[in-house]
């Protein structure tokens, strides 16, 4: 196909899909109803990512440490753990640290704080906090710290006070499953729905086509070739996914407000609409992609069935 | 020009279209077949036009069998033969020019040249004024007239006639049949379907009888009988 064709069949498409203005519209609303859906899945998973993102964010064990344990040791044990590839972070706490956040936690308590002032020595010890890449590695994380020679001073005796893990075990678990079983569930929701729309869509273009295979028949017989029929028709189809496409992103700016607004306390601070503006130029390149792809492959599948003639 | 060796169409429900049907037609003759509705005489044409596959004999249009063409191929030898419908089948979201134009830009003829040749044309056919105009917005005969101006566009060599005049009131018909007849004396081959005796008369040139499925009559001079 030669550039003149190029020109030929785009300006016939566009022709095409002007005159035909009925049925381009309701190629135009089913695409966008399709798109629609497909945008939601998008942001639904994006949004519920980075909930999850946040939760994930929010879980740590800490590890206590006796009281009369020296830095030393317990930098050397950080050390070790952070070479762990299961562990993104580890930040160590210092008594003295500890002790601040203590007071600063209780500052309003004045029985706590004199109580405190009662005993000479610091009674806290220093803590790791140690987050892993994916809740359900603590688990091993906390083993690890159980492992003989793992945690024991240089002069052989035990260091660690407890590690919090098993009092958090349980959350730890429940998000592990609950973080699953949401991918697992999103992703086949999506794909439901994204055949679901692929249907609808391919189903309207043929529909859109089968009106136009007098038309077809007769391209046949003044001898014009198999791309030269399909691609106004190809055309037309993009120009219904692109034009649907931009409305359905249109839309989306008073939903996303409308929904972030009421919806922002609940989701812990992520705003539904300045996540759409943030990410607006991703959005809008995989809705305009699907749209254009949906289009353009359901009229070429629509059309292949009257070329046999 | 165009050979038809023993011809024979069976459909799946086992009506026997054509039985054995041979024929020849020569370049720059104009032959008219007559027949009942039924007798086979579209599906000859469709044979011809690579519409319809035979189940036994051959097509050869020159030395070319026509039904061993690969599909890829029949696109540039269906531009060899212009063809004329009953119902017009123009491309009803298409202007008179735009239909015509359509058939010149998939023979892949330049942008020039339909720029001076549709008007040309459709003014040959007494169109100069109805350029613009649908399908829909043209009476019956103008319709027909912008389908034979599409059928010879790309100067074919045969032009192909399914009852042109089965929709026409007689003046139409006239005009019509005028126009196909200068379409042969400017030497291109023309092969034409009508079960009007009046057509036939006009024409004047060889007729062939068709009656289920076979050819029943040859004549060198028009003649209608049945």
């Amino acid at each position: 196909m030669n550039w003149i064709n190029i020109k030929r069949v785009s300006k016939a498409g566009f022709i095409s899909f002007w005159r035909n203005g009925m049925t381009s519209l309701s190629a135009v609303l089913v695409m966008f109803i399709s798109l629609f859906i497909v945008t939601s899945l998008v942001l639904g998973s994006a949004l519920s990512q980075s909930i999850i993102d946040m939760l994930k964010e929010k879980v740590d064990i800490n590890v206590y440490f006796k009281t009369n344990v020296t830095e030393e040791d317990i930098l050397a044990l950080q050390e070790k753990i952070s070479t762990l590839p299961e562990v993104k972070d580890v930040s160590y706490t210092s008594k003295e640290e500890a002790l601040e956040g203590f007071k600063e936690r209780h500052k309003d308590n004045s029985l706590i704080l004199s109580s405190l002032d009662e005993l000479k020595d610091n009674p806290l010890g220093a803590v790791l906090s140690i987050k892993a890449k994916e809740p359900s590695q603590y688990e091993g994380i906390a083993k690890f710290l159980e492992e003989d020679g793992v945690s024991i001073s240089s002069d052989g005796s035990g260091i660690i006070d407890k590690v919090n893990f098993y009092q958090n075990k349980l959350v730890i678990d429940r998000l592990s499953k609950l973080i699953a079983a949401t991918e697992k569930i999103g992703f086949s929701i999506s794909l439901v729905f994204a055949i679901i729309a692929i249907i609808v869509t391919l189903n309207t273009m043929q529909l859109a086509i089968y009106t136009s295979r007098e038309e077809i028949s007769v391209m046949r017989l003044v001898g014009a070739g198999n791309w030269y029929i399909r691609g106004p028709f190809i055309v037309s189809g993009i120009m219904s996914g692109f034009l649907a496409s931009l409305l359905v992103l249109i839309v989306f700016y008073p939903i996303t407000i409308w929904v972030g607004s009421r919806t922002a306390d609940f989701l812990a601070g992520i705003n539904l609409f300045n996540y759409y503006t943030q990410n607006f130029f991703e959005i809008a390149i995989i809705t305009m992609g699907v749209g254009i792809l949906l289009g353009g492959i359901s009229a070429l599948l629509s059309v292949r069935r009257y070329l046999h003639i | 020009m165009i050979y038809i060796e023993n011809l024979t169409k069976k459909y799946s429900d086992k009506t026997l279209a054509l039985d054995d049907v041979s024929l020849g037609v020569e370049r720059g003759e104009f032959v008219t077949i007559v027949g009942h509705s039924g007798a086979g005489k579209t599906t000859i044409l469709k044979m011809i036009t690579a519409e319809e596959i035979p189940s036994q004999g051959k097509v050869f249009f020159e030395s070319t069998n026509v039904h061993d063409l690969r599909r890829g191929e029949i696109p540039k030898y269906r531009r060899k033969i212009g063809v004329v419908f009953q119902d017009n089948r123009l491309i009803p979201n298409k202007t008179a020019y735009e239909n015509i134009a359509f058939a010149m830009e998939a023979a892949g003829r330049s942008d020039h040249e339909i720029v001076a040749d549709v008007p040309e044309i459709l003014k040959l056919v007494g169109l100069d004024n109805k350029l613009w105009n649908f399908p829909h917005e043209l009476s019956g005969g103008e319709r027909q007239r912008v389908s034979i101006a599409r059928a010879v566009i790309n100067q074919p060599e045969l032009i192909i006639a399914d009852e042109p005049t089965g929709n026409l009131d007689p003046i139409n018909t006239f005009d019509v049949i005028g126009l196909f007849k200068k379409i042969n004396e400017m030497g291109t081959t023309v092969i034409l379907t009508t079960h009007n005796k009046g057509v036939v008369d006009l024409i004047g040139n060889r007729v062939v009888t068709v009656e289920k499925g076979k050819i029943i009559r040859d004549d060198k001079e028009g003649k209608y009988v049945l």
